[in-house]
């Protein structure tokens, strides 16, 4: 087994509970800005560049190589542009947006900073989910102090490059973590997706090319610019560059938010850092990602944090969230409370989600009850591959996740709870 | 008037009626966006009252009923239950002597279920008038509520 430090590698979360967090002196002390002098003194072809040959892809949970991303805005038509932080961390069982925000929100700015200079966007907002008040007030002195230094505003630091960032509240939604159900909330609108394409790149905020990307995303870019894109990809995996925020939660005697560095396996976040399940209890089942991630046995823990390692097996992690069930708790209970949170947040936009949400419920109700019957277990199979297929947003194509690959991984709950026959 | 203050702030944008609509509840004692507040913000913003309430239905952070001074949000997700929040909501339940969804007789608390409240390494935790409380048990509820009570 190895040792905590072993695992742990400390990129993005440096600084944390290092320095002040409501001190732009000690950011500054403490290399903060330098990431934006260099970049001011590179070609926005050139920092796109590196933020490519790094590999970094989104953090938010769909894994989108965000060099990519910078290079579509950059020659997307229109102006202005704009460049959106997505700080909406509704999915239940992640925090580590929140600790970023909450213990390093400078680092977010400059990444913003920075992103802004290389795609030409004037204007950005930073998109924090209403119940994250001491987010918001991290943010909004943050950005208060770095307008007092010359960091945000007109002419920064004399480069002629102008940018100024505003911290937005959402109100209380989930989808709104979906980028143009963000985007309309944004507009003032209840927060309903909108057909892809035009991707945000091209047609975001007002119509006009935007970057939005998560916290977590921002917060590395700096990094890749002080360093270099090639460093950067040093580090992690061949298939995988970085390090990853993990937000463990549940049953583990240590919860908490870890930087840990791609190709550690999830054995060593839930046994190494999180020293197992407290009270002598047995673990049962691990939700990866929050509550619209895969539930896996145990036994799979073996398999190490990488992109393609995860996808082999049909899984993945979306926004870094580990939450540990141990043996005292029913799976069918777990995916109940998981499934009327869908039902809640649904946004009723498409019939697939609004609908299927609820009939996988009452399905769920029939096993609870112990009256299923074969033909339930075909027709929750088949309703949750109809979600995952036709649904409008990854809100729908997501929300089966849980109950899919429960029927691979603890088919015995399912066919242990069919009514007896006659 | 307050309102007049808060639209100065925000701006008259449609883009800027839900901060609008989140800073006016939040400075109302009753927590909620009456019928008359909604002719008064379509008024003032040009906007459909239809419009309105297409926002202010769809956000659980809003509301269309009268709630009490504190709204006391308990967590109802996974991470939260595997620490006992179902515990949480029924000392809660003792404690103010209402269920989910109700309001106290004095117009003090309303007791709500929310979404994950991003402390999940704290659960079981619950937050009250937008101040977090996690690693909660039945002691620190009663202290908390009774601090509350005492305000």
């Amino acid at each position: 087994m190895k040792t905590k430090n072993e695992i742990i590698k400390t990129l993005v979360t440096k600084r944390c509970g290092v320095i002040k967090p409501d001190s732009i002196e000690e950011f500054i002390g403490a290399g903060g800005y330098q990431a934006v002098v260099k970049a001011f003194s590179m070609q926005p072809e050139q920092i796109i560049g590196e933020v490519k040959a790094s590999n970094l892809k989104g953090r938010g949970g769909a894994g989108f190589p965000t060099g990519i991303k910078m290079d579509a805005v950059l020659k997307a038509e229109g102006s202005p542009k704009y460049i959106i932080c997505n700080a909406d961390e509704g999915e239940p069982g992640n925090f580590k947006d929140k600790y970023l925000m909450e213990n390093d929100p400078h680092q977010l700015l400059e990444g913003m900073i920075i992103c802004a200079y290389a795609v030409g966007a004037s204007h950005g907002y930073i998109y924090i989910r209403g119940e994250y008040g001491d987010s918001m007030t991290a943010l909004e002195k943050a950005i208060a102090d770095a307008k007092a230094n010359g960091w945000l505003g007109a002419n920064i630091k004399g480069s002629g490059f102008s940018f100024d960032v505003m911290v937005h509240s959402g109100a209380g939604s989930y989808v709104c973590g979906e980028e143009f159900a963000l985007i309309e909330s944004l507009e003032g609108k209840p927060g309903r997706p909108r057909n892809k394409p035009p991707y945000p790149t091209t047609a975001g905020f007002r119509d006009k090319p935007t970057m939005i990307s998560n916290v977590e995303t921002f917060s590395n870019i700096g990094i890749i610019v002080n360093g270099g894109g090639e460093a950067f990809k040093a580090i992690g995996t061949e298939t995988s560059a970085g390090t990853r925020l993990i937000s463990l939660s549940g049953n583990v005697k240590n919860p908490g938010v870890y930087e840990v560095p791609f190709g550690v396996t999830l054995a060593d976040i839930v046994y190494g850092l999180g020293e197992g399940a407290p009270d002598g209890q047995k673990i049962k089942m691990v939700q990866l990602g929050g509550a619209s991630g895969p539930i896996i046995p145990p036994e799979l823990l073996d398999i190490r944090l990488d992109y393609k390692d995860l996808a082999d097996e049909g899984i993945s992690i979306g926004s870094g969230a580990v939450i540990v069930i141990d043996e005292r708790f029913g799976m069918m209970e777990i995916l109940e409370r998981i499934m009327k949170f869908f039902c809640r947040e649904s946004c009723g936009k498409c019939t697939p989600c609004r609908e299927g949400n609820r009939q996988i419920l009452n399905i769920l109700n029939k096993f609870i009850a112990c009256k299923a019957s074969e033909e339930d277990i075909k027709n929750l199979t088949s309703i949750c591959n109809v979600m995952c297929l036709t649904s409008f947003c990854g809100l729908g194509q997501a929300a089966p996740t849980a109950v899919l690959t429960t029927l691979k991984y603890f088919g015995g709950e399912y066919t242990g709870r069919l009514a007896a026959k006659s | 008037m307050q309102l007049l203050q808060i639209i100065e702030k925000h701006g008259r944008q449609p883009e800027d009626l839900i901060s609008i609509l989140l800073d006016y509840q939040a400075c109302k004692t009753d927590n909620y966006i009456s019928e008359d507040d909604v002719k008064m913000l379509a008024r003032q913003l040009n906007l459909t009252e239809s419009r309105i309430y297409s926002v202010l239905t769809f956000y659980t952070l809003l509301s269309t009923k009268p709630r009490g001074k504190y709204v006391v949000q308990v967590c109802n997700d996974v991470p939260c239950y595997v620490k006992g929040s179902v515990n949480v909501l029924k000392i809660l339940e003792k404690t103010l002597g209402i269920q989910e969804g109700e309001t106290t007789a004095d117009g003090v608390f309303t007791l709500e279920f929310t979404s994950c409240l991003g402390c999940c390494d704290k659960a079981p935790a619950m937050r009250i008038g937008g101040q977090l409380y996690g690693n909660l048990d039945e002691g620190k509820i009663g202290e908390i509520i009774a601090k509350y009570r005492g305000q």
